[in-house]
């Protein structure tokens, strides 16, 4: 299992990359998508929407089924990456690649909720 | 405790996916489930479906046995081998089971049931026999030395990979037609399949399926689990018990009408339902045209009121979310309709329900 030690994790497995202008960068984990399967859907959040901590901001679907994005904080969706609803298929092959949005927090503090690599690993072998 | 079927260690070692599938724990896929679907239907693929129950049904009652139990009609079955797909009913007309009955002589024919029935199946079957008082032995092909391992090779090359891993099968199984079964060695193989391509389903004595199991794997063939399984049935269009229909439907109302004899004079369990209440759905294909993925229990908003979809995904080779759907009578073929997804109407368009054949896209 792939778990980068430079990004946050939720317990919900998603993954966050925080930008140096503090803004936040949002995926699925690598396990998220090992879970899923092949992914053929993504619907993402719309730009401008204020999110509550733990809101679902988006929806990803495999074959399988569909499951929701969280936010991981509140915040405000700045951007979404678009090029993800044509080639869903790209989280798969690179779940740290393919970001699904960016998130302005609301309040910086909140982001120490969220889980380090060791935590995150921690919490996929407890499951 | 999960049941296992002979291959679950074969599975293992390819590093299979497992779940629990109605108390089975099987291969949901090997890596990508959608690359085993495109491999079944450009080249060739595996499926255990050991967890299905083999049932020979032998003795001098068989026939009329069978002819009162399954609402297909198996006077149809005239020549040995020959098999048929059918429904068992009960009294109200719903749905035990979907299956398959071969015809090997006129006091055996052999049933192939659902993994999930099983148990109910053979106590029904056990007592309609009681009450026909009818000659007629029971044996499922699960335990003991009768055990069976059931392999499905499907796809364009199913058979000359076949051919490949048990020569001795090439020269009986060549000319045999669609739909037939023949026992050759201890092999029984069966020109039958639940993915719309051609190949067939073998069954072996459940020590020696891992081996067939190898061969295979060595001659090229994909193994491919249950998700793979489930798009491409969807997209060949054919029915899944428990998801599809279930006891509480009638199999007029689950594009199953074709499986029913209603016309000739002979009687059985369920027909007199099925005559009073006649066809109240009809069974039919969806193709989404906005984006998303279709899955079953969605609502359908269409002209002539609501229905509702009963399997839904997203297909592979159309590369397009499709689903089966129970919808109002009198919608049409072509007609656009409305599905509810997360609160938000897409616009779907109703299909025949088959969308694949032999790899080529029919809708």
């Amino acid at each position: 299992m792939h778990i980068p030690a430079d990004l946050k994790y939720t317990p919900s497995h998603e993954w966050i990359r925080i930008e140096a202008d503090g803004s936040l960068t949002v995926g699925i984990t690598d396990h998220a998508q090992d879970l899923l399967g092949d992914l053929v859907f993504v619907e993402l959040p719309e730009v401008g929407k204020e999110l509550a901590a733990g809101q679902e901001a988006c929806v990803v679907e495999s074959v399988k089924a569909a499951a929701d994005v969280y936010a991981p904080v509140a915040g405000r969706v700045t951007a979404v990456n678009a090029a993800i609803a044509d080639a869903p298929e790209s989280v798969n092959q690179d779940a740290y690649a393919a970001w699904l949005f960016k998130l302005a927090p609301t309040n910086a503090a909140d982001l120490a909720g969220l889980l380090d690599a060791a935590a995150y690993k921690a919490a996929v072998d407890a499951a | 405790m999960l049941k296992t079927t002979v291959l679950n260690a074969a599975h293992r070692r390819l590093g299979a996916r497992m779940v629990d599938f109605g108390g089975w724990d099987m291969p949901l896929h090997y890596g990508s489930q959608i690359e085993e679907h495109h491999a079944v239907r450009r080249d060739c693929g595996m499926f255990d479906v050991s967890h299905m129950c083999a049932v020979d049904a032998v003795g001098p009652d068989v026939k009329p046995f069978l002819l009162r139990l399954i609402a297909n009609d198996v006077n149809k079955l005239q020549r040995p081998g020959k098999a048929l797909y059918g429904v068992m009913l009960n009294e109200a007309g719903g749905v035990l089971d979907d299956l398959i009955v071969y015809y090997l002589t006129d006091t055996h024919y052999r049933l192939v049931i659902n993994a999930g029935t099983t148990d109910k199946d053979l106590a029904w079957m056990a007592e309609r026999l009681g009450e026909w008082r009818l000659d007629v032995t029971l044996t499922p092909l699960r335990m003991g030395p009768k055990a069976v391992g059931m392999i499905a090779v499907q796809g364009p090359q199913a058979k000359a990979r076949v051919w490949q891993a048990l020569p001795e099968i090439e020269a009986v199984t060549r000319p045999l037609g669609r739909f037939f079964g023949v026992q050759i060695g201890q092999f029984f193989v069966a020109t039958t399949g639940y993915t719309g391509e051609d190949g067939f389903e073998i069954m072996v004595p459940a020590g020696k399926a891992e081996a067939l199991w190898n061969a295979l794997l060595t001659t090229g063939v994909k193994p491919c689990g249950l998700g793979a399984r489930d798009t491409l049935r969807l997209e060949a269009g054919m029915n899944l018990y428990g998801q599809d229909m279930d006891e509480s439907v009638s199999p007029l109302d689950a594009g199953l009408g074709w499986t029913v004899d209603l016309k000739s004079e002979r009687d059985f369990v369920g027909k007199a339902a099925l005559l009073a209440k006649g066809q109240t759905w009809q069974f039919l294909g969806l193709k989404l045209l906005d984006k998303g993925v279709l899955r079953a229990h969605q609502k359908v908003h269409t002209a002539q009121g609501e229905g509702e979809i009963t399997s839904g995904s997203f297909s592979p080779t159309l590369e397009t979310a499709i689903a089966l759907a129970r919808l109002p009578l009198g919608v049409a073929i072509g007609e656009h309709v409305q599905v509810d997804i997360r609160g938000k109407r897409l616009t779907a368009q109703v299909t025949p329900p088959a969308f694949v054949r032999h790899g080529k896209g029919l809708v």
